[in-house]
């Protein structure tokens, strides 16, 4: 039987989690292979060159672009002073004297005989590379960065907002059912990974920016409430670089949705650990979800190698139903028909008898199910 | 040559953005029939991140559906040599569109003209345009280099100036992108590409300024002269670079290049290479489309005056890197507006729920619409990608031979419309639909409705389908094997829905008369409406039919259909109101024939040129379930059941 079915979101105890965490361009990688290292800690460097100020140096002392080489006190590659001459024009036999003087500490990038613009760079921007989550270097990628093995509980979204942060795990709402509602954001939830249930919306949203929260997991939330947070519709989903001041990781899906029993429990399980919580989702090749990772202190020699492989879908397995009616819904495969059966949408398709947690049984479309990952 | 070869067995993918389709063609006889087709969602997602598991997935449901094996399962690899009738495969083949939308910077001197030439260029060649530089773009030069380090773009286009111009400008602009030097999104090791089609006297200033930087690649001149538009090359430089840039962003592109017998063709350029071949073979004027998860190509073959007064196919392809029916369906409402997308909506949703559906749609692109009201809704979306993707490929199926485009200065001044489009749909003859949700459409009528309403076709032209979405694979085939592509197309591929007849007008208001109709049918009136019942589609035929003659008014407003097979010809004589034109001018009566298909044969006379839907919610809602009857399109008792 083919394995056609929509890969699921992992949503495990314990796996081993590895990291990539590579330098936008090449640097000095400050780690060693075996090295143990902390989510906070710098693990390569480098120097992003400088932001550009073109100054236009034939225009400023009224002389010909090609002239702009020879009046030049400083050539390219050279460092200069803010408030230093790095042009000097005479005429009438030295009579008269026009200088150009730097806006900025930075060196010469360019000087162009055809614009008559002299480039300043200013100095270079440090850029670090962090582990992002406690664990163990396993590979060095030379000048580049290193990867990260890390032992832990590991639970994927099925879409985020916001990059990189960190926090204590505190569940904020009674069921996977509530709603994040804004009274149930504290003071003391500054710097906190929240976990929610069903949808949080503009109001709690507003006061988690307020408190500084760090990162909120929901089932869902309305897309229009994401459009008022970002000011933009989101054309593609291609998200990670939001400034909203805190993560959002969605479990299910967008509207309100039920969290799944299993991601609520598994949350609560590690309430008060420390975690690692990344909202860059990316639905295109090389597809990235958003997730959160609570580090153990372990060892990978020590987990159980087959909670990592992925196997097709089978009778008994739980999933989740994706697309309405019954969206969000959790169940297992009761039968796998394998004959073409007609949808009220008229299409015909492959299904699944999927027996819902009520007891209720339902025919989905096969590509309507996602597996649950365990 | 491997036509010379007499192969048994051929297996074809095509790797979509979305789902891997597989198809077994197999030597019957004398000719080469579809066996049967198998498809799998795409594996670029984690946890495979690897196509090649989608094609073997692909694969393996033709294996449950024919009995036959053409996996080694321990090796998970192809078998690539036919041992006997029920193992292994003389020839594979593959195409691919996985990845994604390519994102695109561009730069030129005067941002009403070369920048906005460049624009063109680059949203031809199907590009997101993230931010137009331009030397009088009001901003000052470091805001500029922010700009494009900011937003990290995957390729810059920079143009500018005429041949033989001041060189100055450029030379600023090439210096603002050399300092801002953007890095790649994607991948360490790889320079981004920098594509110059400006000035041939400053390429060796912009060679010097970039200074090994970034990949330069230079073409010709987009606008040589002031009056000359010229975006072939750049465009086609864009495409090539898009191409491999995509490809290779796609998890398993390696194994499965090893596995393939010819190369691996992106999924337009194979749909592309069929479109050609059918209208060689049948000469006639195309548009086609081809509307996948991410992308919608469009691609039209219309005729052109050459200078010796001879006429001549021209064929023209874009690419809507950001207009798709999955990963790019939120951009699709986004574009175009939920208003435009709800006037093709017969039912009242609201808005917040509607963005919440497009947006899951988005995050699990492999869903599919069970209810009748997600389906309405997702072919509402379909018609606006497609007719956007239509708008876009307008503006750029233009021009002359070797020259896309003659503007001169006072259409600047004018701001008049530059260039013609070589798209004319009083001449169009066929058009070509493919891609899911129009291949897969329930019914065939849903496909041809909504390639009406996204194409908007004048006079008589004939619709198709791709009957199970294969033109890619039988494109790349006909590379390799054109006897087996043309056959399977012929027999297997191609869907006849049947004719659309629209006069170009309109009238003040609705119910007024736009053309009488008389057709000469091939079945008289027991044989035709055997069946029919009041609650039928065809009952009010029956009224207007006598003997093998149906006379008809069409009304404005109206959409009147009568069946008629594939394998019917029947005889049609219209004539128009002084208000209509069927193509031969307005007023003018035509007599002409044609053959049937699946839907049969549709009168549209809901007005064209402009074509206008009732302002009034609640005329339009009425008129859309009216014509939906007419064109028996949904089951919309199953609406009503549900409210």
């Amino acid at each position: 039987m083919a394995q056609a079915f929509t890969p699921g979101l992992k949503v495990t105890k314990e796996t081993i989690v590895k990291k990539r965490r590579i330098l936008p361009l090449k640097g000095d990688v400050l780690v060693e292979k075996g090295d143990r290292v902390k989510y906070d800690q710098v693990i390569a460097k480098t120097e992003l060159p400088g932001n550009i100020k073109p100054l236009n140096v034939a225009n400023k002392l009224g002389i010909a672009p090609e002239e702009v080489k020879h009046v030049m006190n400083k050539g390219e590659g050279d460092k200069i002073k803010k408030g230093e001459e790095i042009a000097l024009y005479k005429s009438f036999f030295g009579l008269f004297k026009n200088v150009v003087k730097s806006p900025i500490d930075g060196t010469i990038d360019n000087i162009s005989d055809v614009t008559g613009q002299v480039l300043l760079r200013e100095p270079p921007i440090p850029i670090e590379v962090k582990a992002y989550v406690d664990g163990k270097i396993i590979e060095v990628v030379e000048e580049e960065g290193a990867v990260i093995e890390s032992v832990g509980t590991f639970i994927q979204g099925i879409f985020g907002l916001s990059g990189e942060r960190n926090g204590e795990i505190i569940i904020v709402t009674d069921s996977p059912e509530d709603e994040l509602t804004a009274d149930l954001i504290k003071q003391e939830h500054k710097g906190k990974i929240l976990i929610g249930g069903s949808i949080v919306k503009m109001k709690a949203i507003k006061k988690a920016q307020k408190v500084g929260v760090n990162g909120i997991v929901v089932g869902g939330i309305d897309d229009q409430d994401v459009k008022d947070l970002l000011g933009k519709d989101i054309g593609v989903a291609i998200t990670g670089h939001e400034e909203i001041g805190f993560t959002l990781m969605v479990t299910e899906g967008f509207g309100q949705m039920r969290m799944a029993q299993q991601t609520f429990d598994l949350f609560k399980e590690n309430e008060g650990q420390w975690a690692s919580i990344n909202g860059a989702t990316q639905i295109r090749a090389g597809v990235m979800r958003p997730e959160v990772i609570i580090p153990k202190d372990k060892d990978s020699s020590e987990v159980d190698k087959k909670s990592i492989s992925s196997q097709g879908l089978e009778i008994g397995d739980p999933i989740r139903i994706i697309r309405e009616p019954n969206f969000g819904s959790i169940g297992s495969i009761e039968k796998m028909i394998p004959e073409l059966t007609e949808l009220e949408s008229g299409s015909k398709t492959r299904v699944f008898e999927v027996k819902l947690e009520n007891g209720e049984k339902t025919i989905v479309p096969r590509a309507n199910v996602e597996k649950i990952e365990t | 040559m491997a036509e010379e070869k007499d192969l048994k067995t051929i297996v074809a993918t095509d790797c979509g953005s979305t789902t891997t389709k597989a198809i077994l063609v197999e030597k019957q006889g004398d000719e080469y029939r579809l066996i049967k087709r198998g498809e799998a969602p795409t594996t670029v997602e984690a946890p495979y991140e690897d196509v090649t598991k989608g094609v073997l997935n692909a694969i393996d449901e033709l294996e449950d559906l024919t009995g036959k094996k053409f996996i080694n399962d321990e090796e998970g690899t192809l078998l690539k040599e036919r041992k006997s009738e029920k193992e292994g495969m003389d020839l594979y083949v593959s195409t691919s569109s996985a990845g994604g939308g390519l994102q695109m910077m561009v730069a030129g001197v005067v941002k009403s003209m070369t920048a906005e030439s460049a624009q063109k260029a680059a949203l031809g060649a199907g590009a997101i345009v993230m931010d137009v530089i331009a030397t009088n773009d009001g901003r000052m030069p470091y805001e500029r280099i922010e700009i494009i380090r900011n937003l990290r773009p995957d390729m810059i286009l920079l143009a500018g100036g005429i041949d033989g111009g001041t060189t100055k400008h450029i030379a600023e602009l090439a210096e603002i992108i050399s300092a801002a030097n953007p890095r790649p999104r994607l991948g360490i090791g790889y320079k981004l590409p920098l594509i110059f089609a400006g000035n041939k006297d400053a390429r060796d200033i912009v060679k010097d300024t970039n200074d090994g930087k970034m990949a330069l690649e230079i073409v010709d001149n987009i606008r040589p002269t002031l009056e000359e538009e010229n975006l072939g090359p750049a465009s086609d430089k864009i495409h090539e670079l898009f191409m491999e840039h995509v490809m290779q962003q796609a998890p398993g592109y390696p194994k499965l290049m090893e596995w393939a017998d010819a190369p691996i063709m992106p999924t337009p350029g194979a749909v592309g290479a069929m479109m050609q071949t059918v209208s060689n073979e049948k000469d006639i004027t195309i548009v086609g489309v081809d509307i996948g998860g991410a992308t919608t190509d469009v691609f039209s073959v219309f005729e052109l005056e050459n200078e010796e007064g001879e006429y001549e196919k021209k064929f023209h392809r874009t690419v809507s890197a950001n207009l798709g029916m999955s990963y790019s369906i939120s951009n699709v409402f986004a574009e175009s507006g939920m208003e435009n997308v709800m006037r093709w909506v017969p039912i009242n949703m609201e808005e917040k729920e509607l963005r919440n559906i497009v947006k899951n749609k988005m995050i699990r692109p492999t869903t599919l619409p069970k209810t009748l009201k997600s389906l309405i809704f997702e072919q509402g979306i379909a018609r606006e990608a497609l007719r956007l993707a239509f708008e876009h490929h307008k503006t750029l199926a233009v021009g002359l031979k070797g020259v896309q485009q003659q503007r001169t200065i006072s259409d600047v001044f004018d701001q008049k419309e530059s260039g013609q489009s070589l798209v004319d749909l009083m001449k169009l003859d066929m058009i070509i639909g493919s891609g899911g949700v129009l291949s897969h459409a329930p019914r065939r009528n849903q496909s041809a409705y909504m390639m009406i309403d996204a194409f908007l076709p004048e006079g008589i032209t004939t619709l198709t389908v791709d009957s199970i979405f294969m033109m890619p694979q039988l494109g790349v085939l006909s590379q390799v094997h054109k006897k087996a592509a043309t056959e399977v197309f012929e027999r297997d591929c191609l869907i006849y829905l049947g004719t659309c007849i629209a006069p170009r007008g309109n009238e003040k208001s609705y119910g007024r008369k736009a053309m009488e109709i008389e057709i000469e049918h091939p079945r008289d009136k027991e044989e035709l409406l055997d069946k029919a019942t009041e609650n039928s589609p065809y009952f009010h035929i029956s009224e207007n039919m006598t003997g093998k003659i149906i006379k008809h008014t069409v009304n404005y407003g109206e959409i009147f259909r009568v069946p008629l097979k594939r394998e019917e010809t029947a005889t049609i004589r219209v004539k128009p109101t002084k208000k209509f034109d069927l193509g031969d001018g307005y007023g003018k009566k035509m007599e002409f024939k044609v053959k049937g298909g699946t839907t049969g044969l549709i009168f549209d006379a809901r007005g064209r040129a402009p074509f206008n839907l009732p302002e009034d919610k609640e005329t339009r809602l009425k008129k859309l379930i009216e014509w939906a009857k007419a064109m028996n399109a949904y089951p919309l008792d199953r609406l009503n059941e549900n409210k």
